[in-house]
């Protein structure tokens, strides 16, 4: 299962599916991290971790761990 | 006809610039009830209709406070209308909320913001088409040039007269017939204009809806399970996926992109050096050291702004308390009276207000850079460091705000999204050394033969109690809340706007004037009466009479608490420990009185008189340990207060500092003791082997509150 935190900096991947449960799923959707939504990664924080990434036209940050529950095409 | 508007978005989509347009100047600030989230009313310019502020959210999930407040206001409340502030240059996600309110089933309009912004851009939004397909007026605006705003006043007061509800867009079949199915088991049970909303909410399996209509869910069970074979999803990712299909199909109708610079934009260059691998942190530390030194900076030849004006408040008061016990003395005043303005409210209030000017520039600070945008990238940049004691990114600059003086730091806690993450910030800041307890950490130093680590310790120290607080206060359930998950935005950056920034200063600046006038003054009458009088209430002289007071007699009669912390039974230390409630400088100042019989007393007589009291290290660093982490002074404790909105967690918090750095000041005693070779008495060594004990069990004990799903992820 390939997921978001496996993506290189600098690509960009198609989101499949959100996994996990509760608030932490709930909020990522609601950033708008859904089905079929395209996000490149952008860099990676001065001490690796957390990361930031472009989609529907905004920036938004989280951390690996958090990326990890993003399963990508 | 007048009427309750209520005004909701997401963050950082030009909310609180929209709400000073149409309110201007008739603005009252609260709290809603139970969260410490600021609750803004005021009256719309022109109207007699009432505009109330929601708090920032991305969604009505019912996953934070912020959240649980726009609901339960939309629902509870009823308001006349809506305004949803949506920002035009990051339309799909801030639709995404607006797909949710429409639901809601309120009167509504969208008022499309930052439209300059997107014409720059040289984009452009086809707004009958948007305003079609959701079914909702919008109407376009520029909150922070005023453009439109009259025309945006006017349509929502049309649509309040005419209680013009939404027409919600409808999803796919599939989902839409699970949606009818709830809305027949809901049907009398939950208000008719709100079904749909509580319609998707049962779908999604929302606690909150769950109470209302206990069971309702299990009768459409099946419905649900078919939706989520079809979908080989969950019912609530279900929901979300089709809301975004849906603003992406519209986007993609009504906004049309002008071709992007190749080399980016403005924010994606100023963030190319900002958040650099390399030089993040190295512009960070700048930039906070720039801010501290604005602030703070005190030097015979030149001083910051902060320090500058500080040293002018002070003189001030003290010239006036100077002239007001000249004036008394002329007239024949009573004795009594004079010292009590003079040197009890005078000084005490006085030496609260004289940290106004730091906190005004460190506000200014702070507020420009918030403003900006460089917040959420020093989160981004720190967040790593923090994530290892429970805390985000953002818990950083209240700490560091709160070495200058803990009552900003406190209040700077603010800023953090996550109301767990906020409390235990605004409880923990106040371990750090502050400017008010240098004068404790020379006298220390002076008494230990100039020893610098003091300094060192008291720093370091600071730091490890704050990680320590972290580890330990998330595994109580109050301050468990949910893992803050880092999810953040990171906004463009903009200019800042000069009237949010002082009307943002003028906020903290009052509340913090406020303070000193109540609380504090209160706090410095009790003071001084009990160190001015006896028992039979006879008014001693301060100089000479000290050792017969009300608060000598008191710090004698706990004196004996302090026994194992070898601080003897000498009342003095209690004393001064009590005056250090009052201002932590109090402290130095109390030990002249009492060991010197001299209020003037310079810092280095009254390290000697220190060092000659109690004879040995181990007990002057106990003593050191003990006042610099135990309950801050009663500024700091109101404005603890404030952010934490009750006096039991308040009540609870001091009883928390204090057992910690009794327990701090224990383990130096015994330790440095030890090392030292003084004599401890054996049970000294029991009760510090117990509260170590005690200690290690609450850091290494599994946090019951730590949620599953979390585990999974890592």
């Amino acid at each position: 299962m390939r997921t978001l935190r496996d993506v290189p900096v600098g690509s960009s991947a198609k989101v499949k599916k959100i996994n996990g449960e509760g608030a932490v799923k709930r909020h990522i959707m609601d950033m708008g991290i859904t089905k079929g939504v395209t996000i490149t990664i952008r860099k990676t924080a001065p001490l690796g971790d957390p990361i930031e990434i472009t989609l529907r036209g905004y920036e938004l940050t989280l951390r690996k761990a958090d990326a990890g529950m993003i399963e990508i095409e | 006809m007048n009427h309750i508007i209520a005004l909701a978005g997401n963050p950082n989509c030009g909310k609180t610039t929209l709400f000073n347009a149409l309110t201007g100047s008739s603005q009252r600030v609260g709290n809603w009830p139970g969260v410490t989230i600021d609750k803004k009313v005021g009256r719309i310019k022109g109207t007699d209709s009432e505009l109330v502020d929601l708090p920032g959210i991305y969604s009505l999930s019912p996953y934070s406070p912020e959240e649980i407040v726009t609901r339960n206001f939309i629902v509870g409340e009823k308001p006349d209308a809506l305004i949803n502030i949506v920002d035009a240059t990051n339309i799909e996600r801030n639709l995404y909320l607006s797909l949710q309110l429409i639901d809601m089933g309120i009167p509504m309009v969208i008022a499309l913001n930052m439209m300059d912004e997107v014409e720059k851009r040289g984009d452009k939004i086809d707004i009958d088409v948007l305003s079609k397909g959701l079914g909702v007026p919008i109407i376009p605006i520029s909150a922070a040039k005023k453009e439109n705003i009259d025309g945006l006043v006017e349509k929502i007061m049309e649509v309040a007269d005419s209680h013009q509800l939404p027409i919600p867009a409808s999803y796919e079949d599939s989902l839409e017939e699970v949606a009818a199915a709830a809305e027949k088991v809901l049907r009398g049970k939950v208000p008719t204009d709100n079904m749909r909303f509580y319609a998707f909410k049962l779908i999604e399996d929302d606690q909150l809806v769950n109470e209302v209509v206990p069971g309702a869910r299990e009768s459409i069970k099946e419905d649900i399970q078919r939706l989520e074979t079809e979908h080989d999803d969950s019912a609530d990712s279900i929901i979300a996926n089709s809301r975004y299909d849906k603003i992406t199909g519209l986007v993609q109708k009504a906004v049309t992109h002008a071709p992007r610079l190749e080399k980016g934009t403005l924010s994606d260059r100023i963030d190319r050096y900002v958040t650099n691998k390399y030089l993040g942190i190295p512009i960070f530390i700048a930039i906070i050291a720039f801010v501290y030194f604005l602030a703070m900076f005190d030097s015979p030849d030149w001083s910051s702004p902060g320090a500058w004006a500080t040293g002018v408040l002070n003189d001030a008061f003290a010239n006036f308390s100077a002239g007001v016990a000249d004036w008394c003395a002329s007239e024949g005043v009573n004795e009594i009276l004079t010292s009590l303005l003079t040197d009890g409210i005078m000084s005490g209030v006085g030496a609260v207000l004289g940290f106004l000017p730091q906190i005004i520039v460190m506000f200014a600070c702070l507020n420009i850079l918030e403003e900006i945008g460089y917040m959420a990238r020093v989160a981004f940049v720190m967040d790593r460091i923090f994530r290892y004691f429970n805390l985000s990114g953002k818990s950083f600059i209240p700490l560091l705000v709160g070495t200058g003086c803990g009552v900003p730091g406190v209040m700077s806690s603010r800023t953090i999204e996550s109301e767990c993450d906020r409390r235990i910030t605004a409880m923990t800041v106040t371990f750090m050394p502050c400017s008010a307890k240098l004068p404790v950490i020379s006298a220390i130093a002076g008494a230990l033969a100039g020893n610098m680590w003091v300094a060192v310790y008291a720093y370091f120290m600071g730091i490890v109690l704050v990680i320590m607080s972290g580890i330990i206060l998330k595994k109580f359930q109050r301050l468990s809340g949910d893992p803050a998950p880092f999810i953040m935005e990171l906004p463009p950056y903009h200019a800042p706007k000069v009237m949010s920034i002082i009307k943002g200063i003028w906020e903290r600046c009052w509340a913090f004037i406020k303070n000193a006038m109540t609380v504090v003054l209160l706090a410095t009458v009790v003071i001084w009466v009990l160190s001015h009088f006896d028992f039979a209430f006879h008014y001693l002289d301060p100089n000479t009479q000290m050792d017969d007071s009300i608060l000598s007699a008191l710090a004698g009669a706990i004196a004996y608490l302090f026994m194992p912390l070898g601080w003897g039974d000498n009342w003095e230390l209690t004393a001064a420990t009590i005056t250090g409630f009052m201002a932590k400088e109090d402290i130095v100042a109390t030990l002249g009185v009492l060991l010197l019989g001299d209020t003037e007393a310079s810092i280095s007589s009254i390290s000697a008189a220190l060092a000659d009291l109690l004879g040995n290290g181990a007990a002057i660093m106990s003593f050191f340990s003990f006042n610099i982490f135990c309950a801050p002074c009663v500024a700091a404790v109101t404005a603890i207060h404030r952010e934490l909105g009750s006096w039991k967690s308040t009540g609870l918090t001091l009883l928390y500092h204090t057992l910690l750095s009794y327990s701090v000041a224990l383990f130096v005693y015994v330790i440095y003791g030890t090392l030292d070779g003084t004599y401890i008495e054996p049970y000294v060594y029991v009760l510090a082997v117990a509260s170590a004990a005690l200690l290690i069990y609450l850091l290494v004990a599994k946090d019951p509150f730590r949620q599953k799903s979390r585990k999974v992820s890592e």
